[in-house]
């Protein structure tokens, strides 16, 4: 058989309609806003490209370069919680019985089919003072000091409700539910492609179950770790809604400043600016990562 | 699903959840009607195709507005909902996507008009402009009436709940600068009206807030900041109701319209005066139907029609004749028309592009900090 990248007429015919599609509603746009980052507002509506460098050095004030780092922070607890509530769930669902593993990645699946903004509300109801988690707390709360009335003890206070919304508890909480996914499904891919006799065969040797999981499991699911955290980190790294409707005060991520750039403060220019040095950012760790990868492959 | 329910209902005219949900429907509606009304399309008394663009806040129009406009004139009005200013300006600021008439604020009135993007009105089209009160035929913010009518009027102050606060909180000081309802309050993430209403505290015209003045207030905010609960955007009403909070910055109408539900609810304007804001309708620049939109606006300026529309929307009317048809409980509350004492001390803030970025900035800092 022919091979597919030989028949150039076949190949570019086939490339040409999405090659076109990435180019016309990716790189022009993108490459637009970034000629914004080195432009200068001219009037209310007009950008004036001036190759001025202005709009980065003022985003790299510690103003924003700390707002930068507590979101790189946020995005990398979120991540990590992932990881380590992700990990559990996708070795469970490759364990689980033919029958079942359908039901459970549909599981997983299932909060796709729902529009953000809606399970965001949804999780607000579920978190506000008087929300149904707080209800439950409390009834629990209301019983357990009856039982210890009953038994002749001291009952417990009043209930206070938790503050469980509008802080950063919740922005996490939101930005963890949200991604979970995206941690579960790489990994679940990897760990399923693992071949099951290796566990067995270091079982067999002698290891325990932690040195099975960290020497054994984690080195064979390394690339679908890796791409799970950079496909968890990345977007995390630039929510915008989660920390705007769950967060507190002191709650604003790098992406809510980018926002009101482009929005009330109608300053455009330092938007792309802030936006691409986030883009810069997130690139050169991903090129890091690769380098490193090929390095071990190297290596090996 | 009680409280869910409540969400979508109590959400004002600025919210994004009832936004984007309406404007989906609306989208597959006013697409659908479009579609059945070609066959018999002829021409409006304008003399133009009988269509209109028609670029609104969510829940800001009456329930049977459009199609007894449409009833009158033939002229089918097509409605897409923006959730804020700034949306509006995003999108009409690189070219007029083909809308008629617009529903922009005061301040982005004069900031449409210094841009360009905003066509004269001809008052001759526009003979309900009679019905308009004295005080908002001329204004400063647009001279003369030249760019756009008056749609409603709104004014910002203290919402809260009687039983978990001391008497009348009239002042700014229980929002800006005092841990007595400390983690019971809530204020606007609009960081223009932030650091103004700031100024108004400290004794100040919200027009005439200096470099210094933001330092001054940015410290107090920063002070403050602990003993707020949240930044929210224009859903102050809804933290309000769900008992989130005991006192959110709001405006009036949005409190008026979740007292006519929760008896434990007021509204106050602080002693020290506040900001006004009138969203006006105006057409832009580059509308395909421009006859449509002046017969349109007319029609809106109607005195039946505006009591249709404030009996929905509960915002104070500029419109004399048509507050002249609504009941006494309407033309009587205190909430959503102030005293002629307490107005006075009030101030339509004007756009300044100079300030607006220094704001912003100085807004981040207190997030940040």
């Amino acid at each position: 058989m022919q091979d597919w990248k030989l028949n150039r007429a076949l190949f570019a015919s086939i490339a040409s309609a999405p090659t076109l599609w990435l180019v016309l509603f990716f790189i022009v746009p993108l490459g637009l806003v970034w000629l914004y980052s080195f432009g200068t507002n001219v009037g209310l509506t007009e950008i004036d490209i001036s190759g001025t460098f202005a709009n980065y050095a003022r985003a790299l004030e510690p103003l924003y370069l700390g707002i930068f780092l507590k979101s790189v922070w946020i995005a990398g607890l979120t991540t990590v919680i992932c990881l380590v509530v992700g990990f559990p769930v996708a070795l469970a669902i490759v364990f689980a019985t033919p029958k079942w593993r359908p039901w459970l990645l549909l599981g997983i699946m299932l909060p796709f089919w729902t529009n953000l903004l809606i399970r965001t509300y949804a999780l607000m109801a579920v978190l506000r003072t008087e929300g149904f988690a707080n209800q439950t707390i409390g009834w629990m709360w209301d019983k357990w000091s009856g039982l210890m009335t009953f038994a002749g003890l001291q009952p417990l206070g009043d209930f206070t409700p938790l503050p469980l919304l509008y802080n950063n508890f919740a922005v996490v909480l939101g930005l963890v539910y949200v991604h979970l996914p995206f941690m579960v499904l790489p990994l679940y891919a990897a760990l399923d492609r693992l071949d099951k006799s290796l566990i067995e065969a270091s079982l067999d040797l002698g290891a325990g179950h932690v040195r099975t999981l960290l020497s054994i499991v984690a080195p064979l699911a390394a690339p679908g770790i890796i791409s799970g955290i950079i496909i968890t980190f990345v977007p995390a790294l630039g929510a915008y809604l989660t920390p705007d409707l769950l967060g507190g005060t002191d709650s604003q991520m790098i992406a809510n400043v980018i926002e009101r750039q482009f929005k009330r403060a109608n300053d455009w220019p330092f938007g792309a600016a802030l936006s691409f040095l986030l883009m810069y950012a997130t690139f050169i760790a991903i090129a890091f990562q690769a380098m490193k990868s090929r390095q071990a492959e190297r290596r090996q | 699903m009680n409280s869910f329910d409540s969400i979508r209902k109590r959400i004002g005219r600025r919210s994004l959840l009832q936004g984007l949900g309406a404007a989906a429907i609306g989208i597959t509606f006013t697409g659908a009607l479009a579609g059945c009304e070609k066959k018999e399309a002829g021409k409006a008394s304008t003399g133009e195709e009988p269509k209109l663009n028609f670029y609104n806040w969510d829940t800001y129009i009456g329930e049977t507005t459009l199609d007894d406009f449409k009833d009158t004139s033939g002229i089918e009005v097509n409605m897409s909902l923006f959730a804020t200013n700034d949306e509006l300006f995003a999108k009409l600021r690189a070219g007029n996507p083909g809308f008629d008439v617009i529903v922009p604020s005061n301040d982005f009135v004069e900031r449409m008009v210094q841009a360009d993007m905003l066509e004269q009105l001809d008052h001759s089209k526009i003979p309900n402009f009679a019905n308009v009160g004295a005080a908002f035929k001329d204004v400063a913010y647009d001279p003369g009436r030249k760019f756009s009518m008056p749609y409603t009027w709104l004014t910002l102050g203290i919402g809260y709940r009687k039983s978990k606060v001391d008497g009348v909180p009239d002042s700014w000081k229980w929002l800006f600068d005092s841990d007595k309802y400390k983690g019971r309050i809530s204020v606007l993430s609009e960081a223009g009206d932030m650091f103004r209403l700031g100024a108004k505290y400290l004794g100040h015209s919200v027009n005439g807030v200096t470099p210094e003045l933001v330092k001054q207030i940015e410290a107090m905010l920063i002070k403050q900041k602990p003993f707020i609960k949240a930044f929210h955007e224009d859903n102050g009403q809804d933290l309000l109701l769900s008992g989130e909070v005991d006192l959110v910055l709001e405006y009036n109408g949005d409190i008026a319209q979740i007292m006519a539900e929760d008896d434990d609810i007021d509204f106050v304007l602080p002693k020290e005066g506040s900001q006004l804001n009138s969203d006006t309708l105006a057409i832009p620049k580059g509308a395909p139907h421009p006859e449509n939109a002046h017969a349109f606006i007319n029609y809106l300026l109607d005195a039946e029609a505006g009591k249709k529309i404030a009996e929905y929307i509960l915002f104070p009317t500029p419109n004399d004749a048509a507050k002249a048809l609504m009941p006494a409980d309407y033309r009587d509350n205190k909430v959503i028309f102030p005293t002629a004492e307490q107005l006075a001390k009030c101030e339509y803030a004007a756009y300044d592009g100079k300030m607006q970025p220094i704001f912003e900035e100085a807004f981040t800092r207190v997030r940040a900090a």
